[in-house]
């Protein structure tokens, strides 16, 4: 049986409005064959959850650039883990200085993105990480 | 000798020019797509009438400028936009702005306060006094002034969908200063109908957003004559992946529609147009840029005279803000933002702005630290007075090059115009999803170009250097969060609950009567209502819009 494309869903949380850049990402991965469910502006965190177990998605991607990520993404890293979501692979996207950076993959966020990352380098991310997650389900 | 080249001259440049070696793989053409030409001639302004196209400056059609001496006059208003934390965090950095040499304030509020969310609202988590300044009740923004006197300074207010009530709140805190209204300068962005195309920060549905927008035009033209209501913005547009030309058209198709509500509401156009402003990005395509902000005066000039009827060269000067790209910004290597700085705020000054902000280096990073601010205002400073960029007025006008890109900018807005129109006006485009969808398709094309290296992007795609410094950032801290919500609460508590339900009302019943909110709102604010509470009650008669087609 031929594997699924990996399922993704991207959410924007909080108030920051700035969805350039997870238009874009959106739309590479859609051009890379994956299924992509984008949720819009001003998520809470229990709505991606659930639009996450709704989709039965296999990526979670987050993008921030309001600087809330400290914030937000230990309590979206808490819902996965009550909703037996842990294995779902969460990739966050935006404004975040250098030093958050391995705070959020100690998290067990599996990846950030910032500025100047190219589109192929997160689809390559993606794709590495996805297939070995799929003969697992 | 022959004064004039030859026929014999020109061939032989054209078979050298075709047989010289090019560079493989880049595009020369403009961000916005265009074709640009190896070289630009006499031939290619063949049509042009300079006293037709460029005028003088300070006259019609004010391609050239403004001011009839420009810069010489008076340098460009070097205004650093800024806040963070609390009002005491933000007044503290505009007294530390002061002691380096800026003369006026440019308010950032932070997301709650932007989208008419109070600091205790469970929406506002973890975004309270994080990219600008904490604003709740008056209380907050008088603080934020102390000490800075509204007869002196001019503020300009970065906010849209609650401008209306954040005005309110300027008005009350001159009241509370002794400055009468008729004397307070500045500018509000208050243009909610790029909210809509690009930045997302809207609230109520479109046509009760515009209404509330004409609303401060109206009251402004009465009772605050020095005070731009409006400051109509491409920067969003830019920012969220539109092109020059798309920026240029979109944002002056916005200006005529607020144009044309306020027409509607009866004002007459020399009453208000005078007052409006704009605001466009200073991007990399350097020449671009400068054609943009050319076109963008003659553009406004002749809609203004030929359709709306403007009698006063006030209302036909397009006069603008500009600011450096944030988008262009590199987290990668970020010192060398400040080069890319540079560029685009004299893209701005050749361009003619009447104001500029300049980007800090580390704002890929971060808000930006005391040290990197303190260079972006530098690099003005250099710009005015050691490059001589403010010497002389719109020093490339007549070059081949400007010019044609200036009228090849103006005919490509006229042709988005037109379709603007047989979509029905901009309200209807906006239904429809044309602005988002235009945006979104142009981002995605820049990006692919960038990612396959047909745009260059210094330390991104090339000369990629992984052991350049990094820069030390701003932390805001968290504790501020904490502090305000409870500061918040006490203050709520405080207040006569009776007169303040009394003034909620009064902002719902001139909302439904369609009667300008501005009074209410204001009588309201020295009550001590909170941005959530009035936000709550224009919505409560206006609903809440939902979101955009397009995505």
């Amino acid at each position: 049986m031929s594997p699924r494309p990996p399922r993704v869903v991207l959410s924007k949380v909080g108030l920051d409005g700035h969805d350039r850049g997870v238009k874009v990402v959106a739309r590479a991965l859609r051009d890379a064959g994956m299924e992509v469910i984008y949720t819009g502006l001003w998520q809470t965190p229990d709505r991606v959850i659930r639009a996450v177990a709704d989709e039965d998605a296999d990526v979670l991607g987050i993008s921030i650039l309001s600087g809330a990520h400290m914030t937000l993404v230990p309590i979206l890293i808490d819902l996965l883990k009550k909703e037996g979501l842990s294995d779902v692979l969460l990739v966050v996207g935006g404004i975040i200085p250098d030093e958050d950076v391995p705070k959020l993959l100690d998290m067990g966020v599996g990846s950030v993105f910032i500025p100047g990352s190219s589109l192929d380098s997160i689809v390559e991310f993606i794709h590495s990480r996805v297939p070995a997650k799929l003969s697992g389900k | 000798m022959a004064g004039k080249t030859t026929e014999a001259e020109r061939e032989r440049w054209e078979e050298e020019f075709a047989r010289a070696p090019v560079r493989p793989t880049v595009t020369f053409d403009s961000i916005s797509g265009e074709k640009i030409k190896g070289l630009y001639s006499p031939e290619d302004l063949a049509e042009f009438d300079p006293e037709e196209s460029l005028g003088y400056p300070g006259q019609y059609p004010f391609t050239r400028g403004v001011h009839p001496n420009m810069y010489r006059g008076r340098l460009w208003t070097m205004r650093q936009f800024a806040g963070f934390g609390t009002a005491e965090d933000t007044n503290e950095r505009y007294r530390f702005l002061f002691s380096k040499g800026q003369r006026d304030l440019s308010v950032a509020f932070d997301l709650p306060t932007l989208m008419g969310v109070d600091s205790d609202d469970a929406r506002a988590i973890g975004e309270v006094g994080r990219l600008g300044v904490a604003v709740d009740t008056i209380d907050d923004m008088e603080r934020i002034f102390e000490g800075l006197d509204l007869n002196q300074v001019s503020t300009s207010m970065t906010i849209n969908a609650p401008a209306a009530i954040v005005l309110a709140f300027y008005f009350v805190v001159a009241e509370r200063q002794g400055v009468p209204w008729e004397r307070v300068r500045g500018t509000c962005q208050n243009d909610i109908l790029k909210e809509f195309h690009a930045q997302n920060e809207f609230v109520f549905p479109p046509a009760e957003s515009v209404r509330l927008v004409t609303d401060t035009i109206e009251f402004c033209a009465n009772h605050a004559p020095k005070f731009n209501p409006v400051s109509i913005s491409g920067y969003h547009i830019r920012e969220a992946g539109a092109n020059a030309i798309e920026e240029l058209a979109f944002t002056l198709a916005d200006g005529f529609e607020y144009v044309e509500q306020s027409l509607a509401r009866g004002l007459s156009i020399d009453e208000f147009a005078p007052r409006l402003s704009f605001f466009f990005i200073a991007h990399n395509d350097f020449f671009e840029e400068i054609a943009k902000y050319r076109a963008a005066r003659r553009i406004w000039a002749k809609r203004m005279r030929d359709r709306y009827g403007a009698k006063s060269e006030a209302s036909m000067k397009l006069r603008f803000h500009a600011q450096t790209a944030g988008s262009a910004l590199q987290a990668q290597q970020p010192h060398v933002n400040l080069m890319r700085v540079s560029y685009q705020a004299m893209a701005a000054v050749l361009g003619g702005c009447q104001s500029l902000h300049t980007n800090s280096m580390d704002e890929t990073l971060a808000l930006p630290s005391e040290h990197a601010v303190t260079l972006a205002l530098r690099t003005q400073q250099v710009l005015a007075f050691e490059t001589g960029a403010a010497n002389t007025v719109d020093p490339l006008g007549g070059s081949y090059f400007i010019e044609s890109l200036t009228d090849r900018m103006e005919e490509a807005a006229e042709s988005i115009f037109e379709h603007i129109d047989k979509l029905g006006g901009v309200m209807k485009a906006i239904e429809t999803g044309y602005f988002r969808r235009v945006i979104a398709d142009s981002a995605y094309r820049y990006q692919r170009e960038v990612d396959r290296k047909e745009r260059i992007i210094v330390g991104v795609n090339d000369f990629i250097d992984d052991s350049a410094p990094s820069v030390d950032i701003l932390k805001v801290d968290l504790a501020t969060e904490h502090m305000q919500v409870e500061r918040l609460k006490q203050r709520k508590a405080e207040r006569n609950s009776e007169r303040l339900n009394q003034c909620l009302e009064r902002v719902r019943q001139a909302a439904a009567n369609g009667e300008n909110v501005m009074p209410a709102l204001i009588e309201a604010t020295r009550e001590r209502a909170s941005v959530g509470e009035l936000t709550n009650a224009l919505a409560d008669v206006f609903g809440r819009y939902p979101g955009v087609p397009g995505g």
